[in-house]
């Protein structure tokens, strides 16, 4: 994942619903994830967000950029069912998930769609 | 998310209305809480309610699992503001970091040359003069306030409000000399130690600052370290 693709002016969870709002608006696939519980040192603190619609285009940040990848793959799946996914990641999980925390966090993420 | 409820939420945003958003984890369900109301598919009993209206007021989203069922409690507060007083040159990148940092902007200043709207892209302008101004205003505890000017006709006004006010940050310029006067003038008109003691003066996070640039940062920094700091 590249930088460019985290929009830096929108990291506030506000912009994160308008731009969903407006993908959705356009008839697109969109799903929210939001991290609702943070253990250590985790990079983003609860409440913060990030939207995806269907082409992976993204706004906001559940992380530092570790996650987002496994978050907007799961967020495929909660698109597809509608049905919402709490997601966990961290240190402890990497049998679980391929990815982890570099800073040794945990992270607790919801991921819902927009209907 | 219904489409009623996203609606809902840029509705509250757009009128610069607090509202929490409660969501079941496990069945999507939603309810939207605002101080006065609810509204959504989650039926909330009011131990619920009276959590989501004290997620607001502390600005602090989080679980609140009740008897098994996960919830989430998501707080939406209208933008913090900061208020400052001097439309002077280092006021032109403290807003560019304020804005960046979320932060709705107002800059008093009733000189009107100062505060001209081309330097300003985006800020709201108060030529009133600085008391009126903030009593207009209304600070609250999301508000920071700043002054600028350096001259006590103006930078008073705005702090008699301020220090009597919710404001979580106030910050002055000027230097330790100045400082000194302006807390035997405040002294002299009734203000106690306390009140006084709320200004952050010199302003800013010492950090050897020279240019508006560098000091914009340093006071940036400091009403970060205060919002931060519990």
């Amino acid at each position: 994942m590249s930088e460019s693709a985290i929009d830096l002016q929108s990291l506030d969870h506000d912009d994160v619903i308008e731009k969903a709002a407006a993908w959705r608006q356009s008839g697109k696939s969109v799903a929210i994830a939001t991290v609702v519980s943070t253990w250590g040192s985790s990079p983003r603190p609860t409440g913060s967000q990030l939207a995806v619609d269907e082409d992976g285009n993204m706004v906001g940040s559940v992380s530092g950029g570790c996650i987002e990848g496994a978050v907007v793959h799961e967020a495929r799946g909660v698109m597809e069912d509608g049905k919402p996914r709490l997601l966990d990641f961290g240190v402890t999980d990497e049998m679980a998930w391929e990815v982890g925390l570099a800073c040794g966090g945990k992270v607790e993420v919801w991921v819902e769609r927009v209907d | 998310m219904r489409p009623d409820t996203i609606n809902n939420l840029l509705a509250a945003r757009e009128a610069k209305r607090p509202v929490a958003l409660v969501s079941n984890l496990d069945s999507g369900e939603q309810s939207l809480v605002y101080r006065d109301a609810v509204d959504g598919d989650l039926s909330l009993d009011h131990a619920i309610i009276d959590k989501a209206r004290n997620a607001l007021r502390d600005d602090k989203s989080g679980r609140v699992d009740a008897d098994g069922t996960p919830l989430f409690v998501q707080v939406f507060n209208p933008p913090k503001r900061m208020v400052i007083v001097g439309a002077v040159h280092i006021a032109q990148p403290l807003v560019t970091l304020a804005q960046t940092s979320g932060y709705e902007v107002v800059i008093v200043d009733p000189r009107g040359a100062f505060a001209t709207r081309d330097r300003f892209p985006g800020v709201t302008l108060s030529e009133d003069w600085p008391d009126s101004a903030l009593e207009e205003l209304k600070i609250d505890n999301r508000t920071a306030v700043v002054t600028l000017t350096h001259d006590p006709k103006l930078d008073d006004p705005a702090l008699h409000v301020a220090l009597r006010s919710e404001a979580f940050y106030v910050g002055a310029l000027g230097s330790r000399k100045t400082h000194g006067r302006r807390v035997e003038r405040l002294t002299e008109e009734g203000y106690s130690e306390d009140e006084i003691g709320k200004i952050h003066a010199p302003v800013g996070l010492a950090i050897n600052a020279k240019s508006p640039a560098e000091i914009a940062i340093s006071i940036m920094a400091q009403i970060t370290q205060v919002l931060r700091t519990e």
